[in-house]
């Protein structure tokens, strides 16, 4: 049956799309930074699901041999992640910043008061 | 204040076990789940409750800023500074089998160097980042 | 049963995905992304994935909601305007949605071990990890020694962000900011 085979790529494709449209929709840039997380785990999600063989156990070797899950996808995800955080913190720092230059984080008024000055 | 001295005994009992869970992920990242990543953030995590419960001047006098920096440098050079041993070595960058008498050996012994400098390089990018946001709020 | 965990897992964080995106207060959208998280790991521990749970919860569920929470505590703490959804972007989430999901028809099915990712490296990497490196953990024979390189721009990645953070963020001791 197709249906269940592919019940977790579409939730994946539901995460991600909620976190798009919460990155493109919204004025505030900290909810911006909120979303964009969401999609960086949504992908994780993607790209670890491909990982697992059914009836697998963790990548971690174990007396008498077992069928383990792909290992390869855990090390590209394992950056991601780490990469992941370092974004965020350099785009909340980047926030902070632009609160204390122009006494506000919602991007319409940014845009406002440069295009006045 | 009262709610005070709870929070202080609990963070003297519980950050001394942290460092350790910390030091223990990171080296049986071989044997289980763990390695430097995990090590390294939960390390910091140490010292950020430290600093929500003491006092961010507290953890600067402990963890001062500018030695954070140079450990933020220090385990960069611990991953390159192994390629480059193995370049001198004989092997090309980062071959860990030239760096002992037996490849398998020194697999273990390249794995566990490279895990070191990422698990420094980890926990102080993540205090540096936790000093620069907490300390932004003062005057 | 690993079945009804996956559905009922998955589902709760599409739940809040889409209350994280609706609710206007932002420390709530914080908590909630922590929350996220921390289903996520759930979930990854479930998909087999140990190492990248134990990350997850350690990076996204600790470190990310800290940083969010220091960025509030120096910028806001609402969403100004009342959150009217603005129908140009629900249409291009809706068509990429249909385009992806239209590509997914293609995908192997979740679990299928005769997918073609499990059939050029990793078969190598799963025999030869115990005897060429002798490290129980495949993930991290693989993450320092096969994929060693990966690791090593990675590693600089942290850096440069750490970098950053301190020339946008330091404050010298009685100077006004840089």
């Amino acid at each position: 049956m197709e249906w269940p085979g592919l019940y977790n790529y579409w939730i994946v494709i539901i995460l991600m799309m909620t976190g798009f449209y919460t990155a493109i929709s919204r004025n505030n840039l900290i909810k911006k930074i909120i979303g964009l997380n969401i999609f960086a785990t949504s992908v994780l999600f993607l790209y670890i699901t491909m990982g697992k063989v059914r009836g697998g156990t963790a990548p971690i070797v174990v007396e008498g041999g077992a069928i383990y899950s792909n290992p390869l996808p855990h090390v590209l995800m394992l950056t991601a992640i780490v990469v992941g955080v370092a974004t965020t913190a350099l785009a909340l720092a980047l926030v902070v910043r632009i609160n204390e230059a122009y006494g506000t984080i919602e991007e319409d008024e940014i845009i406002v008061q440069d295009q006045e000055s | 204040m009262n709610s005070n001295i709870v929070l202080r005994a609990v963070a003297k009992l519980f950050i001394p076990f942290i460092m350790l869970f910390a030091l223990y992920v990171q080296f049986h990242g071989d044997y289980g789940p763990g390695g430097g990543f995990q090590a390294g953030v939960i390390f910091a995590a140490g010292f950020i409750l430290h600093a929500l419960i003491y006092g961010l001047e507290e953890t600067q006098k402990v963890a001062k800023p500018s030695t954070v920096e140079i450990f933020v440098a220090l385990g960069v050079l611990i991953y390159a500074g192994t390629g480059v041993v193995s370049l001198l070595k004989g092997g090309t960058f980062l071959d860990y089998g030239v760096l002992e008498h037996d490849p398998v050996h020194g697999q273990h012994l390249g794995i566990l160097l490279v895990e070191l400098g990422v698990g420094i390089t980890v926990a102080s990018v993540m205090m540096t980042i936790f000093y620069g946001f907490a300390g932004r709020g003062r005057s | 049963m690993v079945e009804l965990i996956n559905v009922v897992l998955l589902a709760l964080m599409a739940i809040m995905a889409m209350r994280i995106a609706h609710v206007r207060s932002l420390f709530v959208s914080v908590m909630m992304a922590g929350i996220f998280s921390l289903l996520s790991a759930a979930m990854f521990t479930v998909l087999d994935a140990v190492d990248v749970a134990f990350t997850e919860a350690a990076v996204g569920a600790g470190m990310s909601t800290v940083l969010f929470l220091g960025a509030l505590g120096l910028t806001t703490k609402e969403e100004k305007k009342a959150s009217a959804p603005s129908w140009g972007a629900l249409l291009l989430v809706v068509l990429t949605g249909a385009a992806l999901v239209y590509g997914t028809m293609d995908l192997p099915h979740y679990g299928d071990p005769a997918a073609p990712i499990h059939h050029h490296t990793a078969p190598r990497f799963i025999e030869e990890s115990p005897k060429e490196i002798g490290v129980p953990n495949m993930v991290t024979s693989v993450l320092a020694s096969y994929r060693g390189y990966d690791t090593l721009g990675e590693t600089t990645v942290i850096f440069t962000a750490g970098l950053g953070v301190i020339l946008i963020l330091r404050r010298r001791n009685k100077e006004e900011d840089v």
